[in-house]
């Protein structure tokens, strides 16, 4: 056990002294663990332990470049640090079989696996991920952890704080937008005998895992956010609301807790200042909805997870009906570097109306998929360009989802758009927490706003009328399309039934439900026409509106697709040509892949 | 205070005032399936939706508080379409039963959709096929048309304490059941019926006996008789477009026997032998120390199953004194046939009750069967008996007033307050008072335990000792005062009180589950100003000077606590779980 209650300078020299200048860090987030980087840890400790190298290894939390996990980076006294990609034991050992022979790394097979990472992106809630050790708080106080909760225990009062936070010009990252320092603000105003702090780690939206990689990569920069947050409004205890499928997220929060306790940073008497906070984790079900604030309340109370209505919100009446703050990971995880830098300093970075970055996980049809922190304002072309490195060869972007389930699919002729909250929802999406899907040209915009819609259907709470009946029946009438089964009054009942859920949903799941939907009907209202009047997709994703056929003209009989079928659907011969029969075809696109003619159509 | 504008018109509202009653004040009334006044809003259906004149966006007018300067639109084209979409998406959610469902003519689902004038469905339909469950013999469930509006599961866990319904799964799955897709009878359901008397459709009714009823009559060998509750007669005018409060005691006998019954009895009667029994046993209790205090009433039989699940170290504190439903049933098939000299097997007692729990009392144990056969056959609730007149054709408000049989239906103003909260303790208090002080009341009324208020608490002076009561509506107010009994018997404190009466419903059984439908707090202040009215209008206000109760002693039961009137009139009690298997 440490003795408790060191000076935070102390713990810095302490931790300082005696490492080695030379190091290597490998990235073991979840992602990267899922890549094989614990092998490629464990192989690095016995080469290193082998030979007895000066060479100090670490563990870091994922640094956003997940196309390429898992990852390296290596520190030689006197070089740039340089990031290896697509790391495995083979690599390992020659990483430092070339550092032994040459002192520094030179092998061509290596060099090819050096990562570059954009200009484009500024990393401050990221700026400790891939960097230090999360499940060491000296690491962390290290990078000047925690030194923005002594400046504020310090220097600020409540209200300086809330002052600071209106000028950072900080909002909140969970996809509502609300500015954070209004929030504190309520809660501050409020008398009572009892506050709360909580953080809402209920990240749910499919292909965002922003929050995750912070909690895992970076836990103590939360916990110092909730502190300050608590230490603001007078609260002084706090909880943190995870998704229990975060397993890696829960157990390093868990022992980051542990360790602030240790230090003196959690408890009594924080810092010497007469600041009391005590912190503990609550686990999510797995219910989508309960990232709504009202319905994580419910849950962390022990009650069904279905949102209330509000007001009254939750900085007024929430947790136990006290006042209760409730910030997302990403928004906390901001606290800490506007309480360093100062607030005026952050609130340069960003556009007119939104300040600082934001994290988006970057997913789908594009190169480097992988996490990405970008001052807010940049265009969505350099995200998915410039960054993301575009499409895969040969096929073209056609549009980017983002939002998450609540947002809106935006078309490739406005990505010159300033990415930032009132753009996106100007287009008819929104900002939300920061998934990024890219699509491209095999993707079925119906099919995409059916998946989207499908999840809020099935993640929908069932409280209120019109989310679970309004998002079935719309699921209803896309199934229908999507099979051909539809008419153009379809289109009509759709809009009718999203209004209805836009205007009449009780939490923001339901009002937002229908954005997929809306979205894609607004930018690709002929594709829809296509599967409604002409039974007909050309994306080859909805199964019953598409069928293969030969194109003899360019068929050379060379009977590859018949080869390839894996239901003997290809009939005829070398010498009459091949046909499909379209009954035994099961629309699987083996024939389709396989011929190397383009003689077969869908 | 605070000022706003709806529709134009400027109001004046006190703080915490919601839209949806704030509008009532400028004569609007918004379209709500969820909202009842009786429980918190649950903003569940998404029909009250309102907007501010200068948002586009739509506020729940239910649950939205008005505020300072608002200017809200209640009503556009806009509102009303998407009221109208909303209301459309319910109904395809929603089986097209109508014309066979206990709701029929009686439901705001179907009401709504009439005013809205829905002609056509544009959605398709998408209803559950999850079965009834009518385990409980008393209220039965039908999930596939609930509509979710979270009423019945409010009640059950907020007001009664219950929570035997809660809601299950999610999204178009969600639905109402015991947890654990147990059936009601397995669950900690106590019968009384509060959810049937809140939902707003046919998801959740009584259990149906009506048909028994008519067969019995039709029955050429069978010697029907029947009893009217209390609070039945201030309630039943409701179903023919009276108002609340009315009191058709009289009506009532007539009709009974328009509809068959060889002999009309009043349970307000058997109310007076209850008082009779109990306050005897009070006084053994509380004067000669003979067993222990406090005494608990229980004359409700969800009470007593809430005790016999919940509360079983309470259960020496209970009454035995049977109900005055099972003490009429008794007495009709033993003093009645020697009386009238007819075979007791013969004989079919049916009891028009306010409540859903009767169905269960009548067989709930062996006791029950104490004159050697069901004592009581079959209960109705006043709305199966709105049903059964409406089925026979009677003008039943324009009949002539009837006596009952007197034998069993002539009762005092102290049988008939106990269809109101408060009313058994009063009664019995009369009572009680006279035999210890030989002497009756300077004023017979006890107004402190009179009213709404949940737990009332107060102490009279009987010949120079202090007799402290609770008295409790509305089963979540019960743990109070069971608590308070608890802590003191544990801690050997001062009783807090000697005598409590507990009625499951709020208001009491005026209140009952089996009840007209539309229950308010102005509707059960006005059924209990009716009662007490009955109360008043009395010439006899004392149970123990009702010259058929005194008749009933001396000819048949011999003395209050006898051995005849223990084996008769008398029960027990025992613990049972709160969840079967």
């Amino acid at each position: 056990m440490q003795s408790t209650l060191k000076s935070l300078d102390e713990i810095k020299r302490e931790k300082s002294h005696g490492q080695s200048r030379n190091w290597i860090r490998v990235g073991l987030s979840s992602c990267g663990i899922a890549a094989g980087a614990k092998e490629v840890f464990d192989t690095l400790k016995d080469e290193i332990e082998k030979r007895n190298l000066d060479i100090s290894l670490s563990q870091s939390g994922c640094a956003g470049m997940c196309y390429a996990e898992p990852l390296v980076e290596v520190g030689i006294e006197g070089q740039a640090p340089k990031v290896y990609g697509r790391v495995d034991r083979n690599k390992a050992v020659s990483i430092i079989a070339d550092y032994i022979q040459n002192r520094r790394i030179t092998s061509p097979e290596l060099e090819k696996e050096v990562i570059t990472t954009s200009s484009k992106q500024i990393r401050l809630v990221l700026r400790n991920c891939g960097v230090i050790d999360p499940e060491d708080i000296k690491d962390y106080i290290l990078h000047d952890g925690y030194q923005a909760l002594k400046n504020v225990l310090e220097k600020y009062k409540p209200e300086d704080v809330t002052n600071e936070l209106k000028i950072s010009g900080l909002k909140g990252r969970g996809g509502g937008g609300f500015p954070t320092w209004m929030k504190w603000n309520f809660a501050k105003s409020i008398r009572s005998d009892e506050k709360f702090i909580i953080c809402n780690g209920d990240e749910g939206d499919p292909g965002a895992y922003m929050d995750r990689s912070v909690l895992e990569g970076d836990p103590h920069s939360v916990l110092e956010g909730m502190m300050i947050a608590g230490y603001t409004v007078g609260a002084s205890k706090g909880f943190l609301y995870i998704r229990a499928e975060y397993p890696l997220a829960v157990e390093r929060i868990q022992m980051a807790i542990d360790q602030a306790y240790q230090y003196g940073l959690l408890g009594k008497n924080i810092l010497g200042k007469g600041f009391n906070f005590d912190l503990g984790i609550r686990l999510g079900a797995g219910a989508f909805v309960c990232g709504e604030e009202t319905a994580l309340i419910a849950s962390i109370e022990g009650k069904r997870g279905c949102p209330v209505p509000r007001p009254p919100f939750p900085s007024v009446k929430g947790l136990w009906g006290k006042p209760t703050v409730i910030n997302n990971v990403e928004t906390l995880a901001n606290i800490p570097v506007i309480f360093t830098k100062g607030g005026a300093w952050f609130s340069k970075i960003g556009s007119e109306t939104s300040k600082g970055t934001k994290v988006f996980a970057l997913t789908g049809k594009v190169r480097n998929s992988g996490l990405v922190e970008v001052p807010m304002g940049i265009t969505l072309r350099e995200i998915v360009f410039e960054i993301g490195g575009g499409a895969a060869e040969g096929k073209k972007v056609k549009a980017i989802q983002t939002g998450g389930p609540s947002g809106g699919v935006i078309p490739e002729q406005y990505f010159d758009t300033p990415v930032d909250y009132e753009n996106l929802q100007k287009l008819g999406s929104i900002m939300g927490s920061g998934g990024m899907i890219v699509m491209d040209e095999d993707d079925c915009m119906v099919d995409i706003a059916k998946f989207y819609l499908g999840f809020c259907v099935e993640e929908s709470c069932g409280k209120c009328a019109p989310c679970r009946i309004g998002g079935t029946q719309m699921l209803t009438l896309l199934k229908n399309i999507s099979e051909g089964k539809s008419k153009e009054e379809d289109l009509v009942r759709l809009k009718r039934i999203a209004l209805a859920m836009q205007k009449a949903s009780l939490c923001g799941l339901g009002q937002t439900a229908a954005n997929p939907v809306l979205s894609t009907i607004k930018y690709f209202g002929e594709e829809y026409k296509m599967h409604i009047k002409d039974k007909r997709c050309t994306s080859g994703k909805c199964v019953s509106l598409f069928f293969f056929e030969v194109i003899k003209e360019k068929c050379r009989k060379c009977s590859l697709c018949q080869r390839n079928c894996p239901v003997g659907a290809v009939l005829g011969n070398k010498d009459e040509g091949f046909r499909i029969d379209q009954v035994k075809c099961i629309k699987c696109g083996q024939c389709f892949q396989a011929c190397k003619f383009d003689a077969i159509k869908r | 205070m605070g000022k706003a504008i709806i529709n134009g018109i400027q109001i004046d509202f006190s703080e915490g005032t919601t839209i949806l009653d704030a509008a009532k004040k400028v004569h609007i009334n918004i379209p709500t399936l969820c909202k009842h006044e009786d429980v918190k809003a649950s903003a569940a259906c998404g029909i009250c939706v309102v907007k501010l004149n200068n948002s586009s966006k739509m506020l729940r007018a239910c649950c939205t508080p008005i505020e300072e300067g608002m200017n809200i639109i209640t009503h556009d084209p806009e509102i009303v379409s998407i009221r109208r979409t909303v209301l459309e998406l319910i109904l395809s959610n929603h089986p097209n039963d109508c014309l066979k469902c206990g709701r029929n003519n009686n439901c705001e689902l179907q009401e709504l959709v009439a005013d809205f004038g829905i002609r056509d469905e544009d959605f398709e339909k998408i209803v559950s096929d999850l079965p009834k469950d009518e385990t409980t013999k008393a209220i039965v469930l039908e999930p596939s048309k609930c509509i979710k509006c979270g009423r019945c599961v409010e009640v059950c866990q907020e007001t009664q304490n219950v929570w035997a319904l809660s809601f299950l799964d999610r999204g178009v799955e969600t639905r109402i059941s015991p947890a654990g897709d147990i059936k009601l009878a397995d669950s900690p359901c106590v019968r009384c019926g509060q959810c049937s008397a809140h939902c707003p459709t046919g998801a959740i009714f009584e259990q149906d006996n009506t048909k028994e009823v008519w067969n019995a009559l039709e029955d050429q060998d069978k010697h029907c008789v029947v009893q009217i509750a209390p609070a039945v007669r201030v309630a039943v005018g409701e179903g023919f477009g009276l108002k609340p409060g009315v009191n058709l005691t009289r009506k009532l006998y007539a009709l009974l026997r328009r509809l068959g019954f060889k002999a009309v009895f009043d349970t307000n009667f058997s109310a007076d032998l209850t008082i009779m029994e109990e306050a005897s046993e009070f006084i053994q209790r509380f004067v000669y120390k003979k067993g222990p205090l406090p005494l608990i009433t229980t004359c409700c039989p969800s009470w007593v199953d809430f005790m016999e699940k919940f509360n079983t170290d309470m259960i020496e504190h209970f009454s035995s004194a049977k109900s005055p439903q099972e003490m009429l049933g008794a007495m009709a098939k033993t003093y009645y046939p020697q009386k009238k000299d007819i075979d007791p097997a013969k004989v079919v007692v049916v009891s028009i009750m306010p409540c859903t729990a009767k169905k269960y009392e009548i067989s709930r144990s062996r006791d029950m069967f104490a004159s050697g056969f069901q004592d009581t056959d079959i209960v109705l609730t006043t709305r199966e008996l709105i049903r059964m007149i409406k089925q026979a054709g009677i003008d039943f408000i324009n009949l002539p007033d009837e006596d009952p049989d007197h034998i069993m239906g002539d009762y005092t103003g102290a049988g008939v307050i106990f269809g109101a909260t408060g009313g058994v303790m009063e009664a019995a208090l009369r009572t009680a008072y006279s035999f210890i002080t030989k002497k009756n009341l300077e004023k017979v009324e006890f107004l402190d335990v009179r009213g709404l208020k949940g737990i009332k608490e107060t102490s009279v002076t009987i010949e120079g000792a202090e007799v402290k009561i609770a008295v409790a509506h509305g089963l979540s107010n019960v743990d109070y005062v069971i608590n308070k009994i608890r802590k003191a018997k544990e801690n050997n404190e001062p009783l807090p009180y000697h005598f409590v009466e507990v009625m499951a419903c709020p208001g009491g059984c005026i209140g009952g589950g089996g009840q007209p439908y539309g229950v308010t707090d102005e509707v059960r202040n006005a059924r209990i100003k009716g009662i007490y009215q009955d109360d008043e209008g009395q010439q006899i206000r004392y149970s123990h000077e009702n010259p058929f109760i005194k008749k009933i002693y001396s000819e048949f039961l011999g003395s209050p606590l006898s051995e005849k009137a223990h084996h008769l009139l008398h029960t027990k009690y025992l613990p049972r779980p709160e969840y079967r298997k």
